[in-house]
């Protein structure tokens, strides 16, 4: 007798050779969901966490209720917008290239991403702290970090801040609001809970953001985050950047057989939504009420930004080996850059012409930047960073086995 | 000046450090209301209030995660392992994580907490209840180990540990809880209380770390050891009539090199003591810094007496202990040479 108990595997809808297929995603139309109360509690969140908040339709036109709660009446603010995503892209491109090169060891870009990291920094305030993965660069370049260690520290050369420790985008800034990135997955996710949970503690009022990949929630800490949030319940944003891809396992394998990423939050009594990552608008509605809530001290919260990762992973990976080469063309969701782009043309407020312009000075300050901090040092012009700082800052202050160490390297 | 017990004077270390500094928070399983289940916070709750002293779920990788986000954003976490055993699920969290954010951020952010476990075996917890992890953590850089061995020491290297800049797994003998052991199972249970190291001064004061003691001064032989078998080698000395020098390392990272190469240098011989086990374990390291320092002072091979390499167990603990009598076969086998 044969068993009728068979396993499920999770599978993409198209792999290499198949035309893409998106057909069985439900993408709703824009302006449809109400706006929620601050203080929503996870049992009225059931549609927000199964559908998706979107702002700006088909056409390019904003609409809704998250449109006129967002009430952005300021077209400087949306082109600043744009331009940080064009900013991220080309840099990008030109980090990728410099790999190809052979100039630095290894590069994360963030390509179709761009939305909800320059998006979401937008309504951050000085001492709040993000808790990021390796490829939410947008929100150092959103915040005004420094061109030249951001790719210093790409190059690990002297104008690299972390004086060569750390992967390229593994950054570390705490005046910018960016917790120093860890290479595992999902730890950071329990260490934003906890910092948050000291800023009620001490009585301050700023808070705490988590973010996580679609496949990292996979990992245990992604759960001990929610638990520990629902608990405690801090000032913190947990969000969750479901891009479709880790590494080359579909996104279907994290999320096994439940329905969104957003819906699991409310197991935890932890209100989500889920929205359009690459709506710059929606990015910015949604980042809006979530900060509004959170330093109201409404307790935790979950964003599952829908996205699609267009690049490779990293430098080292070939997407082509197991998705349509074509596929991020068809994503129903287009390109972020475009899509902002095209409102605000339809809105008088931007052209073509400006875009071509604007391009060409983002890429001539990104090149004179980048030719800078090459002349400090590449993988193949190597200016080694002086070997006795490995040694530094593994203590406070340094114990007698370092000192002897040290010592006998002979510096 | 009172005479405590070693969880007295864990408590009274957790206290003295609450009332002083408001940054310091407690918190781990049944830490809270309870008191924890060996009771060393037991009144604190009802002292400090919840937000200073609190339960968690039982989930490690959150104590030691959530105690990394408080401590980089400026607290002093002191956090409670419920067993030493069962600090698995976090030791990502700790190796990873706590132990080098100084380095990694170039020294943006730091991580001073305090990460408590009660350690080793002698109260028939079996093996998960009874495992000595040390040398699982002095293997990784960013990280200093502690291990008291009496009640003075535990308070003092406690206090030093929350007020230290970097994070600090703080290994508590639970058999030495309530009075010393010298790993005879039949002999009547002693207790601290009527006992010269159970003496704690009141108040504040702090034992250096990374600094040993000298728990009996000797010319013969020099035997290094730390936690429960501190008492264990003094009564195996005592009964063998050795003019054994015993010292406390305290501190097992950083290693106090300089006593431990003092006495050797001045003993000649060497004997390591410890219950974890053997392969691997730190005895093979602190061997290894005696030979590379003071291998011309040496009249005898370096001898080492740990757990044997199984998993602790359960009915057959005092076969598994390293008690007295293979203490003294060691102290044989050095002094014959």
């Amino acid at each position: 007798m044969t068993s009728h108990i068979k396993l499920q595997f999770a599978h993409p809808p198209a792999r290499p050779g198949d035309k893409p297929d998106f057909s069985s995603l439900e993408i709703p139309q824009a302006g449809t969901l109400p706006v929620l109360a601050h203080d929503v509690a996870a049992q009225d969140c059931i549609d927000h966490a199964n559908s998706l908040v979107r702002v700006l339709n088909d056409a390019g036109e904003a609409v809704g209720p998250w449109a006129e709660y967002l009430a952005l009446e300021d077209p400087d603010a949306l082109r600043s917008g744009l331009r940080d995503m064009m900013k991220s892209r080309i840099i990008d491109m030109r980090m990728m290239n410099a790999q190809r090169q052979g100039k630095m060891s290894f590069y994360i870009q963030g390509i179709g991403e761009e939305a909800v990291g320059c998006g979401f920094q937008r309504y951050l305030r000085k001492g709040d702290m993000n808790f990021p993965t390796y490829r939410q660069q947008g929100l150092l370049i959103a915040a005004g970090y420094p061109l030249e260690k951001l790719m210093g520290q790409f190059y690990s050369n002297s104008f690299d801040p972390l004086l060569g420790r750390q992967l390229p985008t593994l950054h570390s800034a705490r005046e910018y609001g960016y917790f120093t990135v860890s290479g595992n997955l999902g730890t950071q996710y329990v260490h934003a809970v906890g910092w948050a949970m000291a800023n009620a503690l001490t009585g301050q009022d700023t808070i705490a953001i988590g973010w996580i990949g679609d496949g990292s929630t996979a990992a245990n800490d992604f759960h001990t985050a929610l638990l520990s949030a629902s608990s405690y319940w801090p000032p913190v944003i947990l969000n969750v950047v479901n891009n479709q891809w880790a590494i080359s396992t579909y996104t279907g394998v994290a999320r096994g057989h439940g329905r969104t990423y957003a819906a699991r939050a409310l197991g935890y009594g932890i209100p989500a939504i889920r929205v359009d990552g690459n709506d710059y608008l929606a990015v910015l509605a949604a980042s809006k009420w979530a900060t509004e809530r959170v330093r109201q001290g409404h307790g935790a919260v979950l964003i599952e930004w829908y996205t699609y990762r267009v690049g490779a992973h990293s430098s080292s990976d070939d997407p082509s080996a197991y998705r349509p080469k074509d596929e991020a063309k068809a994503w129903p969701l287009g390109d972020p850059i475009e899509r902002l782009k095209q409102h605000l043309i339809l809105i008088d407020e931007w052209s073509e012409a400006r875009h071509v312009q604007a391009e060409s000075e983002i890429l001539a300050e990104v090149i004179e930047v980048q030719k800078r901090v090459e002349a400090a040092g590449t993988m193949l012009d190597p200016q080694p960073i002086p070997g006795a700082s490995l040694f530094k800052g593994v203590y406070a202050d340094t114990p007698e086995h370092i000192r002897r160490q040290r010592q006998e390297m002979g510096v | 000046m009172a005479n405590m017990t070693m969880i007295e004077a864990l408590r009274d270390a957790m206290d003295v450090m609450l009332s002083r500094d408001p940054k310091v928070v407690i918190f781990g399983e049944d830490v809270g209301y309870f008191g924890g289940v060996f009771r060393c916070t037991a009144g604190l709750q009802t002292k400090f209030g919840e937000e200073r002293v609190f339960d968690t779920p039982i989930n490690e990788s959150a104590i030691v995660g959530l105690g990394i986000g408080m401590a980089t954003q400026g607290m002093k976490p002191c956090v409670e392992i419920q067993f030493a055993d069962y600090m698995y699920p976090a030791y990502d969290q700790i190796t990873q994580e706590a132990a080098r954010i100084r380095h990694r951020s170039n020294e943006e952010f730091s991580c001073p907490m305090v990460i408590r476990m009660p350690t080793g075996g002698g109260i028939f917890g079996g093996q998960t209840h009874s495992q000595s992890p040390e040398a699982l953590f002095t293997h990784v850089a960013g990280l200093k180990v502690v291990q008291p061995a009496t009640p003075y020491d535990a308070k003092g290297l406690l206090i030093a540990s929350i007020e230290d800049p970097d994070p600090v797994i703080f290994l508590e003998p639970k058999r030495l809880y309530n009075g010393p052991f010298n790993g005879d199972h039949k002999a009547p249970s002693q207790n601290w209380k009527n006992h010269p190291l159970g003496q704690v001064p009141e108040g504040y004061y702090s034992v250096p770390l990374g600094k040993a003691r000298i728990h009996r001064e000797g010319e013969a032989v020099t035997i290094i050891t730390y936690g429960t078998m501190v008492f264990v080698a003094e009564a195996a000395v005592e009964k063998a009539g050795i003019d054994a020098e015993i010292i406390d390392l305290r501190s097992l990272l950083p290693l106090d090199l300089a006593a431990i190469e003092e006495s050797v240098r001045k003993t000649g011989r060497c004997i390591v003591l410890h219950e974890a086990t053997k392969t691997s374990g730190l005895a093979g390291e602190i061997i290894a810094c005696v030979q590379e320092a003071c291998f011309y002072h040496l009249e005898a091979p370096i001898q080492r007496v740990t757990g044997w390499d199984a998993p602790y167990p359960h009915a057959l603990e005092w076969d598994y202990f390293p008690g007295q009598d293979r203490v003294r076969r060691a102290l044989q086998a050095v002094m014959e040479v």
